[in-house]
């Protein structure tokens, strides 16, 4: 949608002055023309490396319907000392009478590494008051989420951006403690929880979920995390002990853990043909000598089972890739939910890692 | 030193609840087919294929999901999928994948015949239990009647007569579009066909006005916002102004509506459902019967029309040519496809009183027409007037009673008037608007009503369905209404194109009041 926007920009400049001109360009855009409204959903305040601050601004323009109201970019360029700043609000270009246009607001803050310790005094009169805000740091920069801590209430991270998994999960357990945390490793393998889930509805198969003895995922190389959720989700829906995995060969992370009546054989697997995060594919076993497997496909994900006997069936199940954009629009939305299985199944993912 | 960890949310599997659906915003829908009847007709192109792609592209079609289209053309699977592949391009929300289109048109196939053919039964059952097979499972089985309603008693009866009401081992369900019935007596013969083949609990009557969002936020507003319970009744409220307005003539759809008429379009269905959901108890769980129990107790304590009361309790009219947005429009008489003679009203309104302890002696006026100044869907409720003014109301608007609105379209939404004082050194007071946008707090689009309306059928949840006794119990309001009008000759009251409506819906308000600008 073409969008007009209206633009303040100001060199070594403070927060209060931004927030001064954000308020009189509100209200004069709203005056010009009084189908123009704020949007007040959520402030997201991102924390990003100067130099891929584009990246990210090109990720968050296509994360669809899903913009949060208000957008806090702090851009930081370790020696800058002063704060530069630019205010855009935008606007549709066209609101028919009756109509509504929705503003959004986007702040680009160009702040130095000194500024991070205390980020949240920049941010604070920055965020609209009464609004949700999701904090996101998708360099890293945990000292900055650290101060921003106090005033958000959402943490929005990918549990895969970090090359040990040991530790991505670990940090992720700790932002819980004080946030709401949304994974977007977590999401991706929402489909992945759905299907499952839907597998063993039918009251006729549901009692196989007490026979499972082994499961394998499948797994982009840098998305172990995202494995060892999924099994750390089945655990603590389950009710499996979990005891830590080994590494084997090629990345390969094997172990058993406990159902009630029977050991779970576990392993999770790189696939190295797989280019995209995430999960590639997964495969459950069952004591009745049953498999269901899961693989990504077109159209939809592939499903396979097969029995005892030897007999199988192949179907796919519909469903478009949302890509990366959608993830990150996902994960934006869900800063408004809340989904009480994230917490047991991330506690059982970290106890899957020695 | 290892380290074991043991879950404690799990519940144990195989004993109730699924324990994995638990936190999915999705739940799990059994396998099904679903049997479209009339697929190549209008609603089927527009409405129901593009809302089956979007729930395929989402990933909320049940797993296994197979499409059988029916309807007398014939044509073969392919050629089925093609037009389908063609209605989802032109009428998605959204554009097609390939991939997924690919598939979800590899899994339709068709049948081709009129309606009372013993043939098309016979080629239904043979590739639903091809289906079945293929999935090594009884998979639900939904039958949704997109046709003409003459042929709703017809296909029911068939497939009753195939034994295809019933399925071993899964759900058999029938949706049925509107309009359920033109009259009371029809409506209750339809019921008693329909009953005499499916279970009312196999049933889901559409009514795709409740598959809206904005309806169902109606809901929430009420019983989630402790603000408004305690002025929700007789003592407080007024009256309740429910509207829906077009500002569209009837375009190509002279053939229906002159048959149909508002009361029939909208009164008797959608604007009955909103009257309900403004009027109801609260439910003690928000589940389908409950509702519609609460439902139904409104609409039967609605004091019915008679052949005596109709006339002052309600106004009938047509548009005549006029103006609307600037361009000169013809009016109704004059549509291609309407007789010269047509009685059929093109703007309702009618006042209805709830006769129960909540609502005694509170007027509800209900209206609708085609080509009015404005397209708007909204209930208006406007409160009693405070008991004692210590302001003067010289040199200003003055204070008027607070009002409610809350809007449908085009804007959903809720506004609430309030006076406020002049800035100045005199206390004038004027009223002044707290507006409240869903758009502006909510990031997510609302689906397509039949996305939702689909599933819920699939899922087996009849929440926003209407029951059969709520069905009757709205023709029952209606009915009179509709019987004395057909028993009065015309010519019926005109109204301009492009304006408020007839002045003689004045006459059913009571007290002095005003409609509300439309």
């Amino acid at each position: 949608m073409a969008t007009i926007d209206t633009v303040w920009r100001a060199r070594d400049t403070k927060p209060g002055d931004i927030d001064a001109a954000l308020r009189a360009s509100l209200a004069q855009i709203h005056r010009d023309n009084a189908g123009y409204v704020p949007a007040r959903v959520l402030n997201l305040v991102c924390v990003v490396d100067k130099q891929y601050s584009g990246e990210i601004a090109n990720r968050l323009r296509r994360v669809g319907r899903y913009h949060p109201s208000r957008t806090i970019v702090c851009s930081v360029d370790p020696k800058r000392t002063t704060l530069d700043a630019v205010a855009t609000i935008a606007a549709p270009s066209e609101v028919r009478e009756g109509e509504i246009g929705l503003l959004r607001e986007t702040v680009v803050v160009e702040c130095g590494t000194q500024h991070l310790k205390n980020l949240d005094r920049i941010v604070d009169p920055l965020v609209v008051t009464d609004l949700l805000t999701c904090v996101w740091a998708p360099h890293g920069h945990g000292e900055a989420v650290d101060s921003l801590l106090d005033l958000s209430q959402i943490v929005l991270l990918d549990s895969v951006d970090e090359p040990d998994p040991a530790e991505a999960l670990h940090r992720a357990r700790d932002l819980s403690e004080q946030a709401y945390v949304v994974d977007l490793a977590w999401l991706r393998s929402t489909p992945w929880r759905e299907r499952l889930a839907a597998t063993f509805d039918p009251d006729t198969v549901r009692p196989e979920l007490n026979t499972i003895d082994g499961i394998t995922i499948r797994h982009h190389p840098e998305s172990t995390a995202a494995a060892l959720l999924l099994v750390g989700w089945l655990a603590s829906r389950l009710g499996w002990r979990i005891d830590p995995l080994f590494a084997g060969r090629g990345g390969v992370l094997e172990g058993k853990v406990r159902a009630r009546r029977q050991d779970v054989k576990v392993r999770l697997e790189p696939d190295a043909k797989q280019h995209v995060r995430g999960l590639a594919g997964l495969t459950i076993s069952t004591a009745s000598g049953r498999t269901y497997s899961l693989d990504r496909g077109p159209g939809g994900l592939r499903a396979h089972f097969e029995n005892r006997r030897g007999e199988t069936r192949d179907w796919t199940i519909l469903g478009a890739s949302r890509g990366e954009a959608g993830i990150l629009g996902e994960g934006i939305r869900q800063a408004l939910l809340r989904d009480g299985t994230y917490g047991p199944a991330l506690a059982c993912a970290n106890g899957l890692l020695r | 030193m290892a380290t074991t960890t043991e879950a404690k949310l799990g519940q144990t599997p195989g004993q109730g609840a699924n324990p994995l659906v638990e936190g999915l915003e999705r739940l799990p829908v059994h396998p099904t087919t679903l049997v479209i009847f009339g697929a190549t007709g209008d609603l089927a192109r527009r409405k129901l294929l593009p809302a089956i792609y979007n729930l395929a592209h989402e990933g909320a079609l049940p797993e296994r999901f197979n499409l059988i289209g029916s309807s007398r053309s014939e044509m073969s699977h392919e050629e089925f999928a093609e037009q389908a592949a063609e209605a989802i391009r032109q009428f998605s929300r959204r554009p097609a994948d390939d991939q997924v289109l690919k598939v979800l048109l590899a899994n339709m196939r068709y049948v081709a015949g009129t309606f009372d053919e013993d043939s098309v039964y016979d080629g239904l059952g043979e590739l639903l239990d091809g289906f079945d097979q293929e999935a090594g499972q009884p998979l639900n089985r939904v039958f949704y009647l997109s046709t003409a309603p003459e042929f709703f008693p017809v296909i029911i009866e068939q497939l009753g007569n195939h034994g295809l009401n019933d399925h071993e081992g899964s759900d058999v369900r029938a949706v049925i579009e509107k309009p359920f019935g033109t009259t009371l007596e029809e409506a209750r013969e339809l019921n008693r066909r329909v009953l005499s083949v499916f279970a009312e609990k196999q049933l889901y009557r559409i009514d795709h006005y409740l598959g809206k969002e904005t309806v169902q936020n109606l809901m929430a507003f009420r019983f989630a916002n402790g603000l408004f319970e305690p002025v929700w009744n007789r003592n407080y409220i007024d009256r309740v102004e429910i509207t829906a307005a077009e500002d569209l003539t009837i375009g190509t759809r002279a053939g229906y509506y002159d048959r149909a008429g508002a009361l029939r379009d909208l009164v008797q269905n959608h604007m009955l459902q909103l009257l309900c959901n403004v009027a109801m108890e609260p439910p003690v769980h928000f589940e389908a019967d409950e509702i519609r129990d609460e439902k139904v107790k409104v609409l039967r304590s609605v004091l019915k029309p008679t052949a005596e009361t109709v006339d002052q309790i309600a106004v009938r009219a047509q548009y005549a040519a006029g103006t609307i947005g600037g361009e000169a429009v013809r009016g109704y008489l004059q549509e291609d496809g309407v007789p010269s003679d047509s009685n059929t009203e093109t703007y309702a309104a009618i006042r209805l009183e709830i006769d129960n302890w909540r609502w005694a002696g509170v007027p509800f006026y209900l209206r609708t027409g085609k080509s009015l100044a404005r397209k708007v869907t909204e209930i208006a409720i406007t409160l009693k007037p405070v008991p004692h003014l210590a302001f003067q109301q010289e040199g200003s608007v003055g204070v008027r009673p607070n009002q409610l609105i809350l809007t449908m379209q085009p804007n959903e939404g809720v506004s609430l008037s309030l006076g406020a004082k002049i800035p100045g050194t005199r206390m004038r007071i004027r009223p002044v608007n707290m507006e409240f946008l869903y758009g502006t707090s909510f990031m997510s689009q609302s689906p397509e009503a039949y996305e939702r309306l689909i599933l819920d059928a699939m899922r087996g949840d009849a929440t926003l369905f209407t029951r059969n006794d709520e069905v009757e119990a709205q023709w029952e309001i209606c009915d009179p209404i509709v019987q004395k009008w057909e028993a009065t000759p015309g010519p019926l009251p005109q109204y301009e194109a492009g304006t408020q409506g007839p002045a003689e819906a004045d006459k059913l308000l009571e007290h002095g009041a005003r409609w509300r600008a439309i």
